[in-house]
């Protein structure tokens, strides 16, 4: 069972809602942190580093004594990570997107595969929750390919949440992709209204149910309750613009264990959720007992 | 020789571009026989990216020994000096005058990418 927590706006408290959502929900329960350009659930939950693997895409060796340089890879790559030239044929390897086509229609069978380390994947455990991050190394463009590495990690029997990149460009749809539920974390402002209605359109295009948390309720407008009512948008949580919040997300805490009476809204969440996924997230939930902590 | 122009029109008149890559007109001039070449370049101004690599990749197939631009990118430059494609950047005015420019020894033969990528 795949939650998403995604948003069109940064910085609106996708992570605040995963974590914390994540400490709310009992049994079997794994984060992943597919914001692979600046993963952050680490710094609030601390977790023990268990495994670390580095990560990568396959990008094409050329053998030069079998290439006869027809310029069947060059014609097929969509990316130019590949030319055909009279001297021979040339990879630019940090243009190839991995796909692995060049290799196949080889005809000579000239061209085999190496790993071009992007970044790295962390698995961990922290506060009882099993947690996956991924890390992209500084100066890489390509997100997507270790964002669906960090989801290889999931564990088919959790309820797995996903803290997604913001946008709605190709690393938010390849966290959200696949997924059954998607919460969307946005602020009662424009910019958080502009936002919301291109993620709504996003996860609508690609046929997964969501409901709406509107953090900082308090400031801005009443535009975004608005919008969420003419859509028929669930709010399944507001969260006050409390500066307690936003002290605790500075020094690394997790809200409910600095503002003690929101604890009971991401309780309310987690039921709430539990109540919109499909029957079969239950056995889940039932997994290890109880939080530790609760 | 075979010398590659990238051009904004399909006539010896146009303006040279300043792009290697992403130029609409590709246009080969054999000094030695005056014959006279155009190639479009859609699918470079089309190009997602690497336009420079698919563009080297384009004049290295035409035959030429030169390419006469405006700038030329690290990509770009790596491809053509792979395909032991001579680049000389710097050039401006028609296409028409570019040619004389390189005849008249006035352009100066490229080193390296005289500008950066748009990619990593």
């Amino acid at each position: 069972m795949r939650v998403a927590i995604a948003s069109g706006k940064g910085g609106t408290g996708k992570t605040t809602v995963a974590v914390n959502l994540a400490l709310s929900l009992p049994g079997r329960v794994q984060l992943l942190d597919c914001d692979v350009e600046a993963p952050n659930v680490h710094l609030f939950l601390h977790p023990s580093v268990e495994i670390s693997e580095p990560a990568g895409i396959p990008v094409p060796v050329v053998d030069p004594e079998l290439c006869n340089n027809c310029g069947e890879c060059s014609r097929l790559c969509q990316y130019n990570a590949i030319v055909s030239l009279s001297t021979g044929t040339l990879v630019f390897p940090e243009l190839c997107h991995g796909c692995g086509g060049c290799a196949l229609i080889c005809p000579e069978r000239a061209i085999t595969e190496k790993l071009r380390p992007i970044g790295v994947v962390e698995q961990g455990t922290a506060r009882g929750l099993r947690t996956v991050h991924g890390c992209l190394n500084v100066g890489e463009a390509l997100v997507p390919p270790l964002i669906r590495q960090v989801r290889a990690k999931a564990d088919p029997e959790a309820i797995v949440l996903i803290d997604a990149p913001p946008g709605t460009s190709c690393p938010m749809i390849t966290a959200v992709r696949g997924c059954d539920y998607v919460i969307l974390v946005t602020e009662p402002t424009p910019f958080g209204l502009n936002d919301l209605g291109l993620a709504v359109e996003a996860v609508r295009a690609l046929g997964i149910p969501c409901g709406i948390v509107v953090n900082r309720v308090g400031i801005g407008d009443g535009r975004v309750h608005d919008y969420c009512a003419a859509e028929n948008l669930e709010i399944l949580l507001e969260i006050p613009d409390d500066r307690r919040v936003a002290e605790a997300y500075a020094r690394g805490i997790p809200t409910l264990d600095a503002v003690p009476e929101l604890r009971s809204r991401f309780l309310q969440l987690a039921s709430r959720l539990r109540n919109r996924l499909p029957r079969a997230a239950d056995a889940a939930l039932q997994k290890g007992g109880a939080r530790a902590h609760l | 020789m075979k010398i590659v122009l990238t051009a904004t029109g399909e006539v010896l008149d146009s303006q040279l571009d300043p792009r290697f890559g992403r130029a609409p007109w590709f246009i080969l001039v054999d000094t030695d026989s005056g014959d006279i070449q155009t190639v479009e370049n859609s699918s470079g101004v089309e190009a997602e990216q690497g336009a420079g690599v698919q563009a080297a990749e384009v004049v290295s197939r035409l035959g030429a020994q030169c390419v006469v631009t405006g700038h030329c990118g690290p990509r770009a430059f790596r491809a053509l000096q792979a395909a032991g494609i001579e680049v000389f950047t710097g050039a401006s005015g028609t296409v028409a005058e570019a040619v004389e420019q390189l005849k008249a020894g006035a352009l100066e033969k490229a080193h390296g990418p005289d500008v950066v990528g748009h990619w990593a």
